[in-house]
């Protein structure tokens, strides 16, 4: 199996505050990763590492076998970021052209839209249930609707390896639910490589089929049925929220 | 004396093309500035041409080859005011306000120190469009090519940087570069737009068109045409009404554009009241 993720011994600092320490896991080709763990254990710290949003860094990090400073395959990657921060509802585009923007990274200079991208857009945006909004204006929806529109944008390019930062936070239950399933059936079916950050412990279990627990370190990294018996996090949890999580009874 | 016999001076012809020129690019680099709330580094660089047509007027240049001074000077400022704003804990409204500021006095300096206070400076404070030569128009058509051509090749970039930098970065967008460039092709339309309405006026060219296409377009691609459109109505309209009435045409530009800027305000309140009756 190929090696879409590899982090060995990572280390972040925020100025003089260890965000994260010694970190070490590695993600294969079709794998769907939960990463969870409590505010401020470093989840986001994580991912913006991973992609080179965090230049502070001690360790090796390499994305599909390139270490991550010299990594080009944008196209491969598809990242959904926690929040934009209330995106700027100036911002004059249309819910099409965002996602439209999913698609760039794998041009060429100068990167210019053809009609087959179009399509490309437009059955993003129908798989999502979202057509109806294309010629919206981004900053005039809701935050439930962004948040579909900038997973659309994530999804367009049909990425082998999917990113997605909290991407739950603004959605509501029945979404939610539906959001999950969309991410699993591409999982199973497209063989898209997930990783996932969340706070939603209780839910993952549900779908992803590894987990890593952090804390600022790794308190466990291996697969549900590996976390349901491992006594260590027994220990650590309690027997009953260990099986809350591992959603293997 | 009719349009028609206005549009046959060679002088009016010389500034009308200039005026549509730079109109266009003021208009496109606009849009991104406005939106990347980088509005005031116009205003910057446009202290800092001040002080370079000073340095040039001490050097004893005159016309168009005051540019070779005007050009490599806002340039490295450009660059500056990107630097110090990464490096030197500073935001970027502090960036500008240095380096705007040291322009300015320069400019002063070098003036008192050359030859006191003249009717050339005046002239590039406040613009004068009517007495552009064919030289500065030649110079004006070369940079105008350049810098449109430079759009054109990274544009969806461009989009991409001003709608999310990270995920700019994620998409395999060259941020940094882009964000020097965005700078590099400000400081080249300032210079050159410095002679359309003057040092004074040129924030104002770069932020008016932009800003009131920003409250009626709907779309990227929109608002950047509309943009364009009421740049060149100001540009345009302002040069024949300056000339017609004998005002002077850097601030008869600036006013019209604020008047296309009103006209866009109070369409989108009535879209929005519309909206919600």
């Amino acid at each position: 199996m190929q090696e879409l993720i590899s982090v060995e011994q990572l280390t972040c600092r925020h100025g003089a505050v260890e965000a994260l320490s010694d970190i070490s896991f590695k993600v294969t080709a079709g794998d769907y990763l939960g990463i969870v763990g409590p505010n401020g254990s470093g989840k986001s710290t994580l991912v913006r590492a991973l992609l080179g949003l965090m230049p502070a860094y001690q360790g090796k990090i390499s994305l599909f076998g390139q270490l991550r400073d010299s990594f080009s395959a944008w196209e491969r990657l598809g990242y959904l970021p926690q929040n934009m921060g209330p995106l700027n509802p100036a911002f004059p585009a249309t819910v099409f052209e965002v996602v439209q923007l999913g698609l760039l990274a794998g041009k060429g200079l100068p990167r210019r839209f053809c009609r087959h991208d179009r399509k490309q857009v437009l059955d993003m945006l129908e798989l999502l249930g979202i057509e109806h909004l294309q010629r919206r204006m981004i900053g005039e929806l809701s935050g439930g609707q962004q948040q579909r529109a900038m997973l659309a944008r994530a999804l367009v390019n049909n990425p082998e390896l999917l990113i997605m930062d909290e991407p739950t936070a603004a959605l509501d239950p029945d979404i939610r639910d539906r959001f999950y399933e969309l991410v699993s059936q591409m999982n199973k079916d497209k063989g898209t490589t997930v990783l996932l950050v969340t706070h939603d412990t209780g839910t993952i279990g549900q779908y992803a089929s590894r987990m890593l627990y952090l804390d600022k370190k790794v308190l466990f990294f291996g697969s549900f049925d590996e976390f349901c018996h491992s006594p260590e996090m027994s220990a650590f949890f309690g027997e009953h929220s260990q099986h809350l999580i591992c959603h293997r009874h | 004396m009719t349009i028609f016999e206005l549009f046959s001076y060679g002088f009016i012809q010389r500034a009308l093309l200039a005026g549509v020129l730079i109109g266009v690019l003021c208009a496109v680099l606009g849009v991104f500035l406005v939106l990347r709330r980088l509005s005031l580094i116009g205003d910057g660089l446009a202290h800092i041409t001040f002080g370079s047509v000073a340095l040039a007027l001490f050097a004893g240049l005159q016309g168009a080859a005051m540019l070779l001074v005007s050009l490599p000077v806002v340039l490295l400022a450009s660059l500056g005011i990107l630097k110090l704003a990464g490096k030197a804990r500073l935001g970027g409204d502090a960036a500008i306000g240095i380096v705007s500021s040291v322009g300015v006095s320069l400019g002063v300096l070098l003036t008192v120190l050359g030859r006191g206070y003249g009717v050339d400076l005046f002239s590039y404070l406040f613009g004068s469009i009517l007495a552009i030569s064919k030289a500065e128009l030649l110079v004006a058509g070369g940079l105008f090519i350049t810098v449109l051509a430079l759009l054109w090749l990274y544009y969806n970039d461009l989009v991409a940087l001003t709608f999310n930098e990270e995920l700019a970065a994620v998409s395999g967008i060259r941020v940094r570069f882009l964000n020097g460039l965005l700078a590099a092709l400000t400081a080249l339309t300032v210079v050159l737009a410095m002679k359309l309405v003057g040092v004074m006026l040129i924030s104002a060219l770069l932020i008016l068109p932009a800003s009131a296409a920003l409250q009626v377009a709907r779309g990227f691609r929109m608002t950047v045409v509309l943009s364009v459109l009421f740049s060149l109505l100001a540009v345009v309209g302002g040069i024949v009404i300056s000339f017609l009435l004998n005002l002077p045409s850097g601030a008869t530009i600036i006013l019209l554009a604020f008047l296309l800027f009103c006209v866009g305000y109070l369409f989108r309140q009535l879209q929005t009241v519309k909206n919600k009756s």
